[in-house]
């Protein structure tokens, strides 16, 4: 069985990761696999804010790495994919492709203006994937 | 050959596709460049026509969009004010020429000394001058012109939710220039303000005296138009590498920009670079390879031959909606979390660029200056040399080079033991002035009758210290 969890750096994506890890133990033969986007959107930002493309690139292990410590505390064997584009699509596209079984999200716990604004990843990922999903709130 | 041939025909559709969004897409952008600048929108048009293509077949960035920009239109402003088109148009061929040149002596390798304080000092000046060549336009008409910005700025955030496909800027042009005309308003529009091309470009040589005084006016004005224009569009070209996860040829796209340039200005095009902004919008599309830059330039052209008039009826407060979102998309808002989180000199050098950019209203001496600030600031904070005593040994701790050998030198002013011993291990001798720093010391003290002995020096240290002793 392999269990999916989209992973952003946040607070929100981190307990959506700890919920994954904690099934991933009590089901045999489950494995882990997280997927982090590099949201299209944010490039040009995230790199003016770095000094050079190595501090990039450390940046965005960053925000995997309290996930991969989780999971090694729990000797749960994990596999990462990093992916680029607009975060919905590409969860979708890689949750419906890969025939993953189970997908985990955090919810951003967006007000009802950033809603409209921003979208919510979670909202359209529930609706396109093809797998169960659990929303972390 | 082959990639060649994969860059060009290796997406064909999502290429040919992204393409056509792009260049509609450069239209507003190109108007209110033009209007930014004060020439007529042929001058831009025609720009990111020329530009677009030629840089589809010389650049280094498959993918990257070229055209008429808004930090090349600021640093034109006031050549046009003062000497008109004429020499506009010849400052932009000699600026493709100094980018040409610059591409050939690696020009690239320079970026890395531009640190990112200077870039989004650099970025958020752009966006802050952006909005305000704007204002023009929105103040002191009548109420409708405010009315039908606010409420286009509001649809090209709303639309995206909707509608991704057609980028919102268009849709809100054609929603708002439809209900304009419908209702009658009464607004000020792009028609009024100049008048929209309906042929190709044509080649001519600028009309100006080809003298040393000439020279004397354009080449400020060229240098500083290439170093702002490769500064974005070696920014972009790094954008979008990490975008499609490829590598890019970063002096090539030098060469690439001062070549389309060069040409741009025989054929009446302002001078341009890499829109970040419109690059993103490629990629985000589908776009990856040079088929999408050229059929944005092809694309742009024919629009504006079959659309022009009606383009000429787009209400000006809608192009100031669409610039005010450009403008605010062109600041990095994550520079307040930056200023709070980032060292002090860093912050201190960002707000110092925007500062500087905005009191002189040129991008280029900002971003000069800035860079010169943050070395001098590297500098303060690697000199900081320290000695500490342990009985009569002394620990230099930290590089010895010219700006940190007076401190240095103080330590030893007052030594009590009559031998003692200066250990280097913690250090590293730079230059000359060290090494006659050391050697100062030991003097002054063998003087007094203190007995010196220097141990800890590492190899390149040493070998400095044996060779100027």
């Amino acid at each position: 069985m392999r269990i999916a969890v989209a992973i952003d750096g946040s607070e929100n994506a981190l307990r959506a990761a700890k919920h994954s890890i904690y099934l991933v133990k009590h089901l045999p033969e489950a494995v882990l696999e997280l997927i982090f986007v590099v949201d299209f959107d944010k490039v040009k930002d995230d790199y003016l804010l770095t000094q050079n493309k190595d501090s990039l690139v450390l940046e965005r292990e960053k925000k995997i790495k309290p996930v991969l410590q989780e999971a090694e505390k729990d000797h749960i064997p994990t596999t990462v994919t990093i992916l680029k584009g607009n975060p919905s699509q590409e969860i979708i596209r890689y949750v419906n492709n890969e025939s993953i079984d189970q997908l985990i999200l955090g919810s951003r716990g967006l007000n009802l203006f950033q809603e409209m604004m921003l979208g919510s990843v979670s909202h359209k990922v529930m609706k396109h994937v093809q797998c169960p999903v659990t929303i972390v709130k | 050959m082959n990639t060649l041939k994969q860059e060009w025909f290796g997406n064909i559709r999502a290429d040919i596709l992204a393409g056509m969004v792009v260049g509609l897409a450069l239209i507003p952008e190109a108007l209110a460049f033009a209007f930014i600048v004060g020439v007529d929108p042929r001058v831009a048009l025609y720009a990111s026509f020329t530009i677009a293509v030629i840089i589809s077949f010389v650049g280094g960035r498959p993918g990257l969009i070229s055209a008429a920009t808004g930090a090349m239109a600021l640093v034109l402003v006031n050549l046009m004010a003062n000497h008109g088109l004429e020499y506009v148009l010849a400052a932009t061929i000699l600026t493709g020429i100094i980018q040409f040149f610059l591409g050939i002596f690696g020009v690239a390798k320079l970026m890395r000394f531009i640190p990112n304080s200077v870039m989004l000092g650099f970025v958020n000046a752009l966006g802050i001058m952006i909005f305000m060549t704007q204002m023009p336009y929105l103040i002191g008409f009548n109420m409708m012109t405010y009315v039908f910005a606010i409420i286009t700025l509001i649809l090209v955030y709303v639309i995206p939710r909707f509608l991704k496909v057609i980028p919102a800027p268009l849709v809100a042009i054609v929603v708002m220039t439809t209900i304009a005309l419908l209702a009658d308003v009464k607004l000020q529009t792009i028609g009024d303000l100049g008048t929209m091309p309906n042929t190709l470009p044509t080649f001519f040589i600028p009309n100006i005296p080809i003298t040393f005084e000439t020279l004397k006016i354009i080449f400020p004005y060229a240098l500083a138009l290439s170093i702002v224009g490769l500064l974005e569009s070696l920014l972009t070209s790094q954008v979008l590498d990490d975008m499609t996860d490829t590598e890019s040829d970063k002096n090539k796209e030098a060469r690439g920009q001062g070549i389309a340039n060069f040409v741009n200005g025989f054929f009446g095009g302002m001078a341009g670079c890499a829109l970040i902004g419109q690059s993103v919008i490629n990629i985000k599309s589908g776009g990856r390879g040079r088929l999408s830059t050229f059929t944005a330039g092809i694309f742009l052209m024919f629009l504006i031959i079959v659309l022009g008039d009606t383009v000429q009826k787009i209400p000006m407060p809608v192009l100031v909606g669409v610039m005010i979102m450009v403008s605010m998309t062109t600041f990095n808002w994550g520079s307040f979390k930056f200023i709070k989180q980032a060292p002090k000199s860093e912050s201190i050098v960002m707000i110092t660029t925007v500062i500087i950019i905005l009191y002189t209203q040129n991008l280029a001496i900002g971003v000069v200056i800035g860079v010169i600030l943050s070395a001098l600031m590297f500098v303060g904070k690697i000199s900081q040399v320290k000695v500490i005593k342990e009985k009569s040994e002394y620990k230099v701790q930290g590089p010895l080079f010219f700006a940190s050998t007076t401190k240095f030198i103080q330590y030893f002013r007052h030594i009590e033991e009559d031998r003692i011993v200066i250990n280097f291990i913690d250090s590293h001798i730079w230059d000359e002035s060290a090494v006659g720093a050391i050697i100062k010391v030991k003097q002054k003290l063998e003087e007094k009758g203190v007995q010196v002995r220097i141990v800890g020096l590492n190899s390149m240290s040493k070998q400095l210290y044996e060779q100027l002793r």
